[in-house]
């Protein structure tokens, strides 16, 4: 655990960039720091691997102030990650990624057989071991960075806006690929970032930092969405946190129908037989249970379906592993109002309406409100 | 004197290769000990910013000194000795040495550094195992136009006694109004500067094969190539006129 304890970075021109900063990081969790430029985020960042040192307070890990040991020590076990890789121009990939090993005395091909390793487990095609890092992309340039950090298997791992220079699509698989890493590898994580959609989405506690150094409120996301401390906060989690809310809200208890689904090949007795007074419309799906769209039961002619003709049904939502968010999405898209359930194959597994997924979210927020005086 | 292509005058009491091996060492000597004495005055200069502005003007106005003038100065010293020829031409590496590496450090990129510390690399690791290859397409770069211009120089010293290289050759060609002898010593030259500076791009290509190519792959992320030094034929061009 690393334990932050009354820092002070005062520079001799007198701006104070972090001020007096307590909290605890907990063990094999991502903890995010966030906050607008100049709270300092990246400077409490720097000062747990000692690239900064503090003016007033000390950093403990695991208990021990962090100056005890010398200080290339202590930064080759934490793994760094870099806006922009900061990946060394003139070595191959694999030697890229080898670097701390290498420091820590490991031979040649025990380093190098190690990187690859650590290539293939940060998604990156062994083909580029070779190459150069300005043969490479963004994106990959930033897995690679990821690879180097991870090499010599450190207890932590540090990053600095590690995502913010690559484009959203590219950003959103590497969150994802991080999250899977994490949940493989459980490190402990230190992530700075100024996008608080980001923090919300990999953190597992969240260090919201306003300007002058100041911790504004540290929470789990949950819990920074639903009841952020003041104004700042609210402010800079920005216009619908009712809405990103949900996110946290599982799909497992909808309840889904899945009365009102016909196969395409259906005859004309069993689009009889689905339609029911409860929901206006059916559910047309492929012969393998794929949704194809929706319909008006009377507008159906057994045997000659035509998909084209058939009301967009959205996007689907995957019941219990996707949030209440994705299923309110799913409904709010198409126009009949209703949600497409499928399972992780894409065949659908039921349908559901907004009232009952309104419904749901009123139980879910009941729930959060007596957990909340749980804890309290 | 047979007549055979390369004979030359018995006052030279050399060889026309001997001499060509002698203007080598007199033009390649004072490049290498520049070399050697530009990394540590240019780290100092990296590592104190201050340093850099009064280097650097200190190295110009050596620069502007006619080689003649050292010769002047020098000979009450080292006499009419090939050290007199060597060190203005060190000094004049010298000067295009610093500010080539001293840019060529600084180009390296903050992030990198920043990694490099970060990983536990110290001072003297990052200086040669990041800073330093790095720098070395602007080194390189810088020992061209060193070189070039240092071969094409190396002919001055034939007006201390015989000190010049393939210059003395140039100078009894003139003596003797032998045009072969004077197009011996020019051509020599030129195809020395010319081997010379192939031989050192072709060490850049080998020690940089990181580097952006023309027929590979583009960079994807957009970076300005890093080499907007003046080509050494011109900067070699400049000097002879000295």
């Amino acid at each position: 655990m690393i334990r932050i304890d009354s820092v002070t970075k005062r520079y001799p021109d007198g701006t104070v960039a972090v001020d007096n900063l307590s909290l605890e990081i907990p063990d094999r969790s991502i903890t995010v720091f966030v906050g607008p430029s100049g709270c300092g985020k990246t400077t409490t960042l720097r000062m747990i691997n000692r690239m900064i040192e503090p003016s007033e307070g000390r950093i403990l890990l695991d208990g021990k102030d962090i100056t005890q040991q010398p200080v290339n020590t202590l930064r080759r076990s934490m793994g760094y990650v870099i806006q922009n890789a900061g990946l060394f121009q003139h070595r191959t990939i694999v030697d890229n990624i080898a670097t701390v090993p290498r420091l820590l005395g490991w031979g040649k091909e025990k380093a190098r057989g190690r990187a690859r390793e650590l290539m293939e487990r940060v998604g990156l095609d062994g083909a580029l071991a070779k190459r150069y890092p300005y043969q490479l992309s963004g994106g990959q340039q930033q897995r690679v960075g990821v690879a180097r950090a991870l090499a010599a298997d450190p207890p932590v791992l540090l990053m600095d806006e590690p995502f913010s220079a690559v484009d959203p699509v590219v950003r959103k698989g590497l969150q994802d690929e991080l999250l899977r890493i994490q949940a493989e590898l459980g490190k402990t994580i230190v992530f700075v970032t100024h996008d608080i959609d980001e923090a919300v989405k990999i953190g597992t506690m969240v260090a919201v930092m306003r300007t002058g150094g100041h911790l504004a409120q540290f929470a789990p996301p949950a819990e920074l969405l639903s009841n952020p401390a003041d104004d700042f906060v609210e402010d800079f989690l920005g216009a619908d946190r009712g809405i990103r809310r949900l996110s946290f809200f599982s799909t497992a208890d909808l309840d889904l129908l899945t009365g009102p689904i016909v196969a395409v090949d259906s005859t004309a007795e069993q689009i009889a037989e689905r339609g029911t007074d409860e929901v206006p419309y059916l559910l047309v799906t492929d012969v393998e249970g794929k949704p194809l769209g929706w319909s008006e039961p009377g507008a159906l002619t057994a045997g000659a379906v035509d998909p084209a003709r058939l009301l967009p049904y959205g996007r689907p939502f995957v019941a219990g592993k996707e949030s209440l968010r994705a299923a309110l999405d799913g409904a709010v898209l198409s126009p009949t109002g209703w949600a497409v359930a499928v399972g992780a194959d894409g065949r659908v597994t039921g349908v559901v309406s907004q009232q009952t997924i309104g419904e749901a979210i009123r139980t879910a927020h009941a729930a959060g409100r007596s957990d909340e005086k749980v804890a309290g | 004197m047979s007549g055979g292509l390369f004979d030359i005058p018995s006052d030279l009491q050399n060889t026309y290769w001997g001499l060509v091996g002698m203007h080598l060492r007199l033009a390649l000597v004072p490049v290498v000990a520049g070399l050697l004495l530009a990394l540590p005055i240019s780290q100092l200069c990296v590592l104190m910013r201050w340093l850099y502005p009064p280097v650097l003007w200190i190295t110009t106005i050596l620069y502007a000194i006619p080689s003649l003038a050292f010769f002047v100065v020098l000979i009450d010293y080292t006499g009419q000795s090939e050290l007199t020829v060597m060190i203005p031409l060190g000094i004049y590496s010298l000067v295009v040495f610093v500010p080539a590496i001293v840019d060529g450090v600084r180009s390296v990129p903050q992030e990198t550094l920043d990694a490099a510390t970060a990983m536990g690399l110290g001072p003297v690791r990052r200086y040669f195992q990041v800073q330093l290859p790095i720098a070395a397409p602007a080194i390189i770069a810088g020992l061209r136009v060193a070189t070039v211009s240092s071969i094409s120089l190396v002919s001055v010293g034939m007006l201390i006694g015989n000190q010049g290289g393939l210059g003395n050759l140039l100078n009894d060609g003139m003596i003797y109004h032998q045009p072969r002898l004077v197009w011996l010593s020019v051509i020599g030259t030129a195809v020395l500067a010319i081997l010379a500076d192939a031989f050192l791009v072709l060490v850049r290509v080998l020690v940089t094969p990181w580097m952006p190519r023309g027929n590979r792959k583009p960079r994807p992320v957009d970076e300005p190539e890093p080499e907007p030094r003046p080509e050494p034929a011109a900067a070699a061009l400049e000097d002879a006129v000295r």
